[in-house]
């Protein structure tokens, strides 16, 4: 009679554990349709191929193509710039410092950069744009976003390199290459897939960001033609549009939304296929 | 050959791991009360056949069992008996000890809380627990190593101390038998003695199914032996005529160390 | 005259790599002054309005005039701590469940689909929440789940409907709650199946169930790592912006009810950041809400950091 209990308990967790793996899941998909469903019907040709005419927010004519090119630009910028900095310093940690107690500090701040808010990423881009006498711009953005990802960059190229078997580094060594060849020649290419999920990775989160740009890259109705000229991004499209009283222009907030999700749905997509088609070739 | 009082019975016993059939059509008989030590070069399938004989497999889903284990008359795999029964009268040792993440104290309790049966030893003054950790305790020779430090946590322990304990422990369910694997491939060669020479005193009380590749340890323990050989059972007997007079090529060769 | 060149190569290789070692090393030293920096950079834009007023006002007053030079933080604060408080308490239970359930019960091609979704879940950005959080959840409260709970348990301040519009500390919580769950799920997942089997397997040979095991040993050994997950988190929940700004109602009053709207921080300085530089001190005021954000923040994750370190060091 006491085995019951035991069985019971089991019973009622195993029912409470796929219960809340069911909500977390059909919330997923719950997010996904309604954003299709009101986003799909307001989605026209004109919204992915124009720019915001004149009396665009009063519910007239043109399309998001601003906050699309400019969220390209923006993210991509932001994504090479990253790159520049990141791969560096996570080659340095693996390479150059591996195992050491400088790492460890390093990689604690790289953690705690992860973990500051993107707003805060924004006001300090913001504080540095006035402190150089530039206003709301697309470098500014670059910027901003560039620092947001970092640590997420930096986190996934260090846990690419890790993975390279320590072996590999010491045939490389025996063969008389110094570091630098080593991390140049060897590393780089064995992680390459690793390399290049982390760079993705940061690539979805810079693109999808908004509290980061609100500060730093301002809002423009126009193609992104300047360093030095605000430009536009979808997230605050999607809030700029929302935030209108004319249901027209709600419904366009809708669409917006829905062609951020697609873009982001797609990255997430190459992404997973690029990780699985290139690590076939990796030696173990 | 007949066996007799026989107290596990194997019967048909095939073991596929994805597509690689580990065990096949293995079929035997574990005296009572006796050690019967499952030798074989690596990958034979001993730890494989050991593991069936308390359904821990069941754990992998990439393991699959097809066959009869018959446990005083019952067959452990039939659909009404319960897992966990079985293994509370069928124990286990591991080769490298694990013991759970609580104190020593604990660690020996466990096996009776989790069946509930703490709560009526502790009815009358919480002294009769005590008593039956230190029995577990004496009988596995970790008692006077332990007693003023039986809260302190497990994981302190010497590695022979820690398979001491994690014997104490299986022994505190009162199996009827206790499946040991490899019980002293992790440890120095005098903690193996001490296990060894526990496992000797526990035959008495206990049917003991040892898993070793170590020849020398089977001679020294073995009531019975069973011999596998690439998943198959090649030979099996009392110990005496194995060792002495195997009947089967492999067996010979194994034992004169030309294979394995 | 080869041995020469050969000189000349070494020689070009060997500069190459302390030339590299070198720059790499100040980048790497650069990026991690990034934090102090920051932290600099805000505190030095926030002075003005932290000399001139007392810390004691700006942290635990509740008046907030930009207008009359009236700086109280204490509201947004208190949204802040109300709705992520919320947030947790919402995502924690389910985020656990489910990340047991993925590590030990569940089969590898289960695990593998399912981590699928969380991470894209993990992606999805927040202002997409946002506006979910808009055209789902704010109409369901609104006009379901707050007239409801009112006439039941409006006896109780907690659960009375004040607010009819669906904008407040609940739907703030729960849309946060949900971008909460991949992160827990993900860690506490991975924490959990880092437990040794030889553990379970201890376990289980005792006669233990599984549900016995994962109770009694493989949570006891994993508990900091998810305690770490959870902290990770509330850290994240902590800090969004875009969600939260477009449900939470941003009326600056200390919540008394799950309907009541609130103003968390970050909401308050995304709002009002066209304003800036038009008020006096608004400016240092929003950068100090920033820098009072970043700190909590900083806190938060050095100490679920040095729980992990603690759970690392007892094995």
């Amino acid at each position: 009679m006491n085995k019951i209990t035991p069985k019971i308990e089991e019973v009622i967790y195993k029912v409470l554990m796929l219960a809340s793996t069911a909500v977390v899941l059909s919330i997923l998909f719950l997010i996904l349709a309604t954003v299709i469903w009101r986003g799909l019907p307001a989605l026209n040709l004109a919204m992915l191929t124009q720019t915001p005419k004149g009396g665009y927010y009063l519910g007239q004519e043109g399309g998001i193509l601003n906050a699309i090119v400019g969220s390209l630009y923006l993210a991509g910028g932001a994504t090479m710039l990253a790159i520049v900095l990141s791969l560096p310093i996570a080659l340095y940690l693996q390479v150059y410092i591996p195992h050491t107690r400088q790492a460890e500090w390093v990689r604690l701040a790289m953690d705690v950069l992860w973990g500051v808010p993107s707003i805060v990423y924004g006001a300090f881009g913001f504080i540095i744009l006035i402190w150089l006498g530039m206003r709301a711009s697309l470098l500014g953005g670059i910027i901003a976003l560039a620092f947001l990802e970092l640590p997420i960059m930096v986190r996934g190229m260090d846990e690419a390199i890790a993975m390279v078997p320590p072996a590999l580094k010491e045939t490389s060594y025996a063969l008389g290459a110094n570091k630098y060849e080593t991390a140049l020649k060897v590393i780089l290419r064995q992680t390459a897939p690793g390399l290049l999920t982390a760079v993705l990775l940061a690539f979805g989160r810079g693109i999808g960001d908004a509290a980061s740009v609100l500060f730093t890259a301002g809002y423009t109705d126009r193609l992104p033609n300047s360093l030095f000229r605000p430009a536009a991004s979808l997230p605050l499209a999607v809030f700029f549009q929302l935030n209108t009283p004319y249901p027209a222009v709600q419904e366009r907030a809708y669409a917006s939304a829905l062609i951020l999700t697609f873009i982001i749905l797609v990255l997430s997509l190459i992404t997973r296929q690029l990780t699985t088609r290139l690590t076939t070739h990796i030696i173990r | 050959m007949e066996i007799v009082n026989s107290h596990i019975k194997i019967q048909d016993l095939n073991v596929w791991y994805r597509n690689d059939q580990a065990l096949k059509n293995v079929s035997s008989d574990i005296p009572a009360n006796k050690i019967t030590a499952v030798i074989g070069p690596s990958g034979c399938g001993k730890t494989t056949l050991l593991k069936c004989l308390n359904r821990l497999h069941e754990e992998d889903e990439d393991v699959r069992v097809a066959g009869q284990v018959w446990l005083n008359g019952v067959n452990i795999y039939s659909r009404d008996v319960d897992v966990n029964e079985v293994r509370t009268r069928i124990g286990m040792l591991a080769p490298k000890p694990f013991p759970l993440p609580m104190s020593i104290y604990e660690n020996v309790a466990y096996g009776r809380r989790i069946h509930g049966l703490n709560a009526v030893l502790n009815k009358g003054n919480g002294r009769n627990l005590d008593r039956y950790i230190e029995r577990y305790l004496r009988t596995a020779g970790l008692w006077d190593e332990v007693k003023d430090r039986l809260g302190s946590p497990a994981a302190r322990l010497s590695t022979g101390q820690q398979q001491r304990l994690c014997l104490a422990r299986a022994l505190a369910v009162e199996p009827e038998a206790m499946l040991c694997d490899e019980p002293t491939s992790a440890l120095d060669p005098i903690s193996a003695q001490r296990i060894e020479e526990l496992l000797k005193s526990l035959k008495e009380k206990t049917t003991i199914v040892l898993v070793t590749h170590l020849l020398r340890q089977a001679r020294r323990l073995a009531d019975h032996v069973i011999f596998l050989w690439m998943g198959e059972l090649i030979e099996s007997g009392p110990a005496c005529q194995i060792f002495k007079d195997p009947q089967d090529e492999r067996t010979r060769a194994y034992l004169a160390g030309d294979i394995g | 005259m080869g041995e020469s060149i050969a000189a000349v190569i070494q020689r070009k290789r060997k500069n190459k790599n302390r030339l590299a070692q070198q720059s790499m090393g100040w980048l790497t030293l650069a990026a991690v002054m990034l934090v102090p920096t920051i932290i600099a950079a805000l505190f030095v834009r926030a002075w003005p309005i932290l000399c001139s007023k007392p810390l004691g006002e700006l942290l635990f007053s509740t008046t907030w005039h930009p207008m009359k030079n009236s700086f109280g933080f204490y509201a947004f604060i208190m949204g802040t701590l109300w709705v992520t408080g919320l947030a947790m308490i919402i995502s924690v239970p389910p985020s656990v469940l489910t990340a047991i359930y993925l590590a030990e019960y569940s089969s590898t091609r289960t695990r593998s689909l399912v981590k699928t979704f969380i991470d894209i879940l993990a992606g999805i950005p927040s202002v997409i929440f946002g506006v979910w959080g808009v055209l789902t959840i704010v109409p369901f409260i609104r006009n379901y789940f707050a007239p409801a709970v009112d006439r039941w348990l409006g006896g109780i301040p907690l659960f009375q409907n004040n607010n009819p519009t669906g904008y407040g500390l609940l739907a703030g919580g729960f849309v946060l709650a949900v971008m909460v769950f991949p992160i827990i799920i993900s860690l506490a997942e991975e924490v959990i199946s880092a437990v040794p089997q030889g553990l379970r397997d201890a376990s289980l040979t005792l006669g233990a169930t599984r549900w016995q095991t994962i109770r009694r040993v493989v949570m006891r050994r994993a508990w900091l790592g998810v305690i770490a997950s959870i902290m990770l988190g509330f850290s994240r929940a902590f800090g969004e912006t875009m969600a939260i700004m477009m449900v939470a109602g941003n009326v600056p009053q200390i919540p008394y009810s799950i309907f009541d709207p609130v103003y968390p921080l970050t909401a308050l300085i995304a709002n009002n950041y066209g304003e800036m530089m038009s008020i006096p001190l608004y400016d240092s005021a929003l950068l100090t809400g920033a820098l009072i954000l970043l700190i909590i923040i900083l806190v938060f994750n050095l100490l679920s950091r040095l729980a992990i370190v603690r759970l690392v060091q007892r094995d």
